[in-house]
């Protein structure tokens, strides 16, 4: 536990002593702050038609027209960001020689993975916190259902987390970290573009739904907490944890 | 005590290592020589639980590494070829990190810390990041960084490579200080060095180990007193053979 404890802090220490962390997260702010404000003038430019329309009016809701898509979209750029954060994770300490320490050390390949997965969920979690002010904001004008924001939040984080896992095996398998960037983003996109596959074809649809990270996404961001979405995430980042754990098995071989 | 039993190591078809056993008894300091490509690194990276061996043992304090590798390795302290430095950290961040990992904490980690900073000289630096930091330095703060804890056994890949000579000189006294007890390795290719540190030898060619034993014993079978010519003259009936 300790020395988990250690190797997060170490990671963490290299993220915001490097442009890495910032860079991650100022861009994702930037990205879902734009987002946001695209989604937002959009619903007042709605609102603002409706307002002679009682009907459409009643039907108009900030939940329903901005929470949920921004946090689909929210969703969308952490997939192209997380990556990023994560690549340089197993790959630097391979090119940098660091990893003949790593090993050497009394440390488990367990503890060596969790520390770094750990170090990257904390930034993940820093990143999500800083959207807080401006999706929050609109609470102090009017009166959104708080539910399902909460649950947004609380599917970004933990979509973020299981692709956190893979861009650490991906990381494991090289020491170019580019590589590893792009490896993770394709199998990211892989699973987002299955999700579209449900749109077309109701053969497999179910199958595919259910695979796809982001058809556990729906729920959460409507307010609907359903455990079978929460096993699916943790059981996702489990499977990555458990390849960068096999890969870090073979390779004491290889090396 | 470090045991090698049949310790053997192939890269695919290239055989880094073949069949080397040796035992390095308590308080012994063994200097580890052999030409460019001997297998010197890959032997000191089994030793050390780095590299899983194709076949044979690595045994530390009686600890098998692959079969006990955490108890193993709390025993050791290592220095690779390639000092293995975070070049994001400052010294003192770094330090605290190996510390922490081996265990120690609050005071006793700030007092090891202390230590192995004024060992290895690195007390104008230890604020410093190590991006920064010239080659000799990195390589004291990967001396520093094996001495924290104070291992019971220490393997050192070339460790006064990069060093000036006051320093080489300082660095030679620190590990001879240090023998007593502990169980050293060295590797290097200044037989200078061997012969100020060192009580005994083993010199490895080719991956087979062709000489091995305290210093005297070896001059003395090869009729020279200088290691020089016993080395020269090892290596080239190894090749032989
Ligand atoms: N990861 C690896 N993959 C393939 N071959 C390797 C690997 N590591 C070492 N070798 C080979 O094993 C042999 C022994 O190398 P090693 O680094 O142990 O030699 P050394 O005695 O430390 O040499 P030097 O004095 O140059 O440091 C060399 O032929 C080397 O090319
Ligand atoms: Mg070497």
């Amino acid at each position: 536990m300790r020395n988990t404890w250690a190797v997060m802090k170490k990671e963490l220490k290299i993220y915001f002593s490097s442009p890495t962390a910032y860079i991650v997260i100022s861009l994702f702010l930037l990205l879902a702050g734009f987002m946001y404000y695209v989604i937002v003038s959009n619903f007042s430019l709605l609102s603002l038609r409706a307002g002679s329309n009682p009907y459409f009016s009643s039907h108009l809701s900030l939940n329903q027209s901005v929470y949920i898509p921004f946090f689909s979209n929210a969703a969308v750029v952490l997939l192209l960001l997380l990556p990023i954060l994560t690549m340089r994770l197993f790959a630097e300490e391979k090119r940098q020689r660091t990893e003949e320490l790593l090993f050497t050390l009394p440390l488990t390949n367990t503890q060596i993975i969790l520390g770094k997965y750990l170090a990257a969920v904390v930034v993940l979690f820093l990143m999500i916190l800083a959207t807080a002010p401006y999706v929050f904001y609109p609470f102090t004008i009017t009166r959104p259902e708080l539910a399902p924001v909460l649950t947004g939040y609380l599917g970004l984080f933990l979509l973020g987390a299981s692709f956190i896992s893979f861009g650490l095996f991906t990381s494991s398998l090289t020491e170019n970290q580019i590589v590893a960037a792009v490896f993770s983003f394709a199998i990211l996109l892989l699973l987002w573009l299955i999700y579209w596959l449900t749109y077309v074809t109701s053969f497999l649809g179910d199958f595919l739904k259910f695979i796809s990270f982001f058809g556990h996404f729906d729920n959460l961001s409507k307010g609907v907490i359903d455990t079978a979405d929460i096993a699916y995430y943790l059981s996702f980042t489990l499977v990555g944890l458990f390849l960068t754990y096999a890969v870090l098995e073979v390779k004491r071989w290889w090396r | 005590m470090i045991r090698a039993e049949n310790l053997t190591k192939y890269y695919g078809n290239i055989r880094a290592v073949e069949d080397l056993t040796m035992e390095v008894p308590d308080g012994s300091i063994l200097g580890f020589l052999g030409p460019n490509g001997a297998g010197k690194t890959t032997t000191m990276r089994m030793l050390t639980g780095y590299t899983t061996p194709t076949r044979g043992k690595a045994i530390v304090e009686e600890i098998d590494i692959q079969r006990e590798p955490l108890r193993a390795k709390r025993l050791i302290g290592y220095l690779p070829e390639v000092p293995p430095l975070y070049p994001e950290l400052k010294v003192r961040s770094f330090l605290e990190f190996v510390a922490e990992v081996k265990g120690l904490r609050g005071k006793k980690k700030k007092a090891e810390i202390e230590r192995v900073v004024s060992q290895a000289g690195l007390e104008k630096v230890v604020h410093r990041r190590i991006r920064n930091l010239s080659k000799g330095y990195r390589q004291r703060v990967g001396i520093a960084q094996a001495l924290l804890g104070d291992p019971k056994v220490l393997i050192l890949d070339e460790p006064t490579i990069g060093l000036d000579p006051k320093e080489i000189v300082e660095i030679r006294a620190l590990i001879k200080s240090l023998g007593g007890g502990r169980t050293i390795i060295l590797s290097t290719h200044i037989l200078q060095e061997v012969t100020s540190v060192c009580d005994s030898i083993a010199i490895i060619n080719e991956g087979r180990l062709i000489e091995f034993g305290k210093i005297k014993e070896v001059e003395e079978k090869y009729g020279s007193t200088s290691l020089e010519e016993v080395y020269i003259s090892a290596i080239s009936r190894g090749g032989e053979a």
